[in-house]
């Protein structure tokens, strides 16, 4: 049954509707993958009987003729999303036990065109970390290993559960969300697509908000066709969402044509950025000279702000996070640890609830909202915020889409940089200005590094124009033809 | 404008309120959630006013029209971008640890309205702004002996919080404030003003200086709900603060409550009030943009309002800018009045609205949307009056009748034969026969005692029952007392 993890989401559709195998056999596939993929501590959740529910449903209407666009496919759902009757943790100890009656509405588009729902995937700690060690539940551990070293790495965060659950193929894609980089760097680490869409795109009703300035659910699969498969039922604009953006839906599996003849690809000088390592730049130059085969022409832009964007995000992120996690206060829902005052149940039920990197953003974020503080901090990075979006409305006058690395890094052992926020925060350096700006951007694999671990590029669009970034990374796929595998794949003995 | 009497001389008291005035809506500000008052405690909470994770708040539209209907009333201007800020703090009813608010930038900004004194007089006081937020929930502490118990159903609720400038001189002014303003947002529909159900809640802000001096430290007090309450906060807060700095004290800018049993003012724990709120715009929710065609739209579907309508009253019905001021406070008393008076002698209604009608609802503790009489059959009574089918004397008790037994006036005058008798020979029967009994009294008349010809009317009534028409009965007694 192994084989039927290995297809892609795309080939298994195609499977199914050719009726090669059937829902119920690809979804006891995946729950096999699940299970044996245990070791990487992807899924907070399993929900096999689910699946097979959903899987029995999709059979019915595959038998009848009337499958939904993602008929009896097996996803992974990052725990993020409230999902009815399914517990949903965010990572964190203070929402231990808690199970939403409610669904998410991306989620719901999910299973409204047929998807099979496999468990809640791992995650940091209310989406706060770019390693997924800050989960209080573990950290996830990366399919893959560097050449000659058996260490532990990160799968990167914060939707490393969904990024290793894919990688390991344990299922065929994942939501995932993105604030800063949370899905195109885990993508970028386990040699994964990851697509950011543009804020807007996708409701953020029902997903626990980190920052709801930035947040933003997106797709996570081994294909560029795949996300956009995945997107097509994510996306559109809801009511229940004052940001969700009333726009078409526009049909993304028709913009993976890869001709890219005459598109104008910018490359950000500001992005080489100092001490970037070698392998880094190298690949990046790789994806320009690939774009350039496929008839694209590459133009310098600028990017001004770029070194202000990192700044400027871990302090507004910090900001919304440090009044949106209020209201886990022990009294109506989650973890209470009770006291003798009201003080003292909030202090204790936050104190025990909350792990140190939610912690530290709060602190930082009240610290930047603080009478006397606010002009300096908030207001400052906000006005930088606006000047940045600024920057790349300039930059897209002379191009179609930019073309810059996702990550500084490959991925790195599980206990490296972890002692050092500041570091770690750097991971994202790449990633935040284009989340500060809201832009859609997709991360697809492009090659190895030095020691056989992927490295991503990242592709970034104009606001809403996501089908020009499938476009080109559709590009970048083919040219990178990037078949290396992960170490651990689960069901292969 | 009315000074304390101090120590050191005269004092001037500096008031500027902050009224919190419930939105008339069926659904809360930012969700479905039921808005009815007095429901079973957390029967009237949607996951978003729980503040459950994920959860989003989304405008309602009606709330925003309600706002925007209460500023053009005060002659505001209106904004047409406006932000909803977050303003944070931690509180058990409070679920998402920050009220939904607006900060820098209200819907409605500079109005002002006129107050009326009781001496006749009027004067315009300023406001600031006009802005929309969340009420909180109820924390209940009574229910159980060491833990709080929480009631959500107000949690959301829309509320105005309507901000004065620091015009006002007086307690007198600062509830001829709240009247007017009470009157005109129920006019408008936007806030039903019942503040004993806490749809209308007010903080004073008081401070004192020497007439026309620099301004003092002020002080808060919070959450008043009556207008009496409200003017006997004031009063005694001003007075202690002269109390204070009289005795060489200084004034420390504090919040303050009010206490009602005692009629003094005493300042809140440092803790209750200790916040740095931490406002910042609420990323959930974009900028609020009106458009200009629509509020121009809301104007012209606005109602008269009380000042508009006592100047009409005035010059149409030449009522006095008093009785024209009662009778326009509210919308009903309006309505009520000049149904009654069309077509009809306004004079004669007003003094029948504001005399009988009042004084009998008063007395049965009812308002004048559920009166007995409707404002058609109390003109049904004044056109009895008026073409001499009835006296007005005979009127008051027809009235009565009406009130007992809700049938209109021409039916109980003819049931209970109460046509006032005009006919001439009819009237001069029973005045002989009074006449023909009092030969003293009459002798008594003639000798310059004029008083006696009220006795004289009164036999006669009374022999008529008290029908006969009383100008007929005066003119014709008169004439044979005269000889």
């Amino acid at each position: 049954m192994s084989a039927l993890t290995e297809l892609g989401l795309a080939e298994a559709r195609d499977g199914l509707r050719a009726k090669t195998f059937s829902a119920r056999e690809l979804a006891e596939a995946h729950i096999a993958a699940v299970e044996a993929a245990r070791p990487l501590n992807a899924f907070l959740c399993e929900t096999p009987e689910k699946a097979r529910a959903m899987a029995a449903e999709s059979d019915a209407r595959l038998a009848r003729g009337a499958a939904r666009p993602l008929e009896g496919l097996p996803l992974a759902i990052k725990d993020l999303f409230c999902t009815e009757n399914v517990p949903t943790t965010a990572g964190s100890r203070i929402l231990e036990g808690f199970t939403p009656p409610y669904e998410s509405t991306v989620t719901a588009h999910l299973w409204r065109d047929g998807a099979v729902m496999l468990g809640k995937a791992n995650l940091d700690e209310f989406a706060m970390g770019s390693a997924n060690v800050t989960s209080a539940f573990g950290p996830v551990e990366n399919p893959w290993r560097r050449r000659g070293d058996n260490r532990p790495l990160v799968p990167g965060g914060s939707s490393g559960g969904s990024a290793a659950a894919v990688a390991a193929r344990a299922a065929l894609g994942a939501t995932g969300t993105d604030t800063g980089g949370s899905i195109r760097q885990p993508a970028s680490f386990c040699g994964i697509v990851g697509l950011k869409p543009t804020y807007g795109r996708c409701s953020r009703w029902g997903t626990v908000a980190f920052a709801s300035s930035l947040d933003q659910a997106g797709p996570m699969t081994r294909s560029v066709k795949d996300a956009a498969i995945m997107l097509q039922s994510m996306a559109g604009y809801d009511p229940k969402d004052s940001t969700s953006a009333a726009v078409p839906v526009p049909d993304f599996e028709a913009a993976l044509s890869g001709d890219i003849r005459g598109l104008k690809i910018g490359i950000p000088r500001e992005y080489r950025i100092d001490g970037m390592p070698q392998e880094i730049e190298a690949v990046w130059q790789r994806g320009i000279d690939w774009l350039k085969d496929a008839g694209a022409v590459p133009v310098e832009v600028s990017l001004k702000l770029t070194k202000y964007a990192l700044p400027a995000y871990y302090i507004i992120a910090p900001a919304e996070a440090s009044s949106n996690l209020a209201r886990y206060d022990g009294v109506r829902f989650g973890l209470r640890v009770p006291g003798e005052s009201l003080d003292e149940m909030y202090e204790g039920t936050r104190a025990e609830g909350f792990g140190a990197e939610v912690r530290r953003r709060i602190l930082i974020g009240t610290y930047v909202l603080s009478a006397g503080y606010y002009d300096a901090y908030y207001l400052k990075a906000q006005r930088v915020r606006a000047l940045i979006a600024r920057d790349f409305d300039e930059a897209f006058k002379s191009c179609d889409v930019l073309l810059t690395p996702t990550a500084p890094s490959a991925a790195f052992a599980i206990g490296e940089k972890s002692d050092d926020p500041i570091a770690m925060y750097l991971n994202d350096v790449f990633t935040v200005g284009v989340s500060l700006a809201g832009l859609p951007a997709i991360s697809v694999p492009a090659g190895l590094s030095g020691d056989g671990l992927p490295l991503g590029l990242q592709l970034i669009g104009r606001a809403f124009d996501e089908e020009t970034v499938l476009r080109a990374g559709t590009a970048i796929e083919r040219a990178a033809d990037f078949t290396a595998e992960p170490s651990f794949i689960a069901g292969r003995a | 404008m009315s000074l304390i009497k101090g120590e050191t001389g005269d004092w001037e008291m500096v008031i500027g309120l902050e009224v919190h005035a419930q939105v008339i809506s069926n659904a809360k500000l930012f969700s479905g959630a039921s808005t009815a008052f007095g429901g079973e405690p957390n029967t009237q909470v949607s996951l978003v006013d729980a503040a459950f994770p994920g959860m989003l708040p989304v405008i309602n539209r009606h709330c925003v029209e309600q706002a925007v209907k209460s500023g053009l009333g005060i002659n505001a201007e209106i904004n047409l971008v406006s932000v909803f800020d977050r303003k944070n703090y931690f509180y058990a009813d409070l679920p998402a640890g920050y009220q939904i608010s607006q900060y820098t930038r209200p819907i409605v900004g500079k109005g002002k309205l006129v107050i009326d004194l009781p001496d006749g007089s009027a004067r315009e006081i300023g406001i600031t702004r006009l802005h929309l937020e969340q009420d909180a929930g109820k924390s209940l502490h009574d229910q159980h002996p060491s833990q709080t118990y929480v009631d959500l159903n107000r949690a959301g609720v829309a509320l105005m919080e309507i901000v004065s400038e620091p015009d006002l001189r007086s307690a007198e002014e600062a509830g001829a404030y709240l009247k007017k303003l009470r009157s005109i947002l129920r006019y408008l529909g936007t806030c039903d003003g019942n503040m004993e159900e806490g749809s209308l809640r007010c903080d004073c802000n008081v401070s004192v200086r020497k007439p026309g001096g620099a301004l003092g430290t002020r002080c808060e007090i919070k959450n008043v709900n009556s207008i009496r309450f409200v003017m006997q906060a004031i009063e005694h807060e001003a007075r202690r603060q002269v109390a204070v700095i009289e005795e060489g004290g200084a004034i420390k800018q504090e919040t303050r409550l009010f206490d009602s049993g005692r009629g003094v003012t005493r300042p809140m724990r440092s803790k209750e009030e200790a916040h740095d709120y931490r406002y910042f715009p609420d990323p959930d929710l974009l900028p609020l943009e009106l458009d200009r065609t629509w509020v121009e739209e809301v104007r012209r579907g606005l109602p008269e309002l009380p000042d508009a309508k006592k100047a009409r009253f005035v010059a149409q019905y030449k009522l006095s800018p008093y009785e024209a001021g009662v009778l326009a406070d509210e919308q009903a008393s309006a309505d009520y009045f000049e149904t009654a008076a069309k077509g009809r002698d306004a004079k004669l209604a007003c003094n029948w609205v504001m005399g009988d009608l009042f004084g009998a609802l008063n007395k049965l503790g009812l308002d004048i949307v559920r009166s007995p009489v409707k404002a058609g059959q109390l003109g049904g009574l004044i056109d009895l009056i008026a073409d001499n089918t009835i006296s007005g004397r005979i009127a008051k008790d027809v009235f009565q009748e009406m009130l007992a037994s809700g049938k209109s006036a021409a039916a109980i005058v003819e049931e209970k034969g109460l046509r006032q008798v005009t006919d001439r020979g009819a009237i001069e029967q029973a005045i002989d026969a009074i006449l023909a009994k009092e030969p003293e009294k009459i002798a008594e008349y003639r000798a310059g005692k004029d008083k006696l010809l009220g006795y004289f009317v009164g036999q006669v009534m009374k022999a008529t029952g008290g029908k006969a028409n009383p100008g007929l009965v005066n003119q014709l007694l008169k004439k044979k007392l005269a000889g």
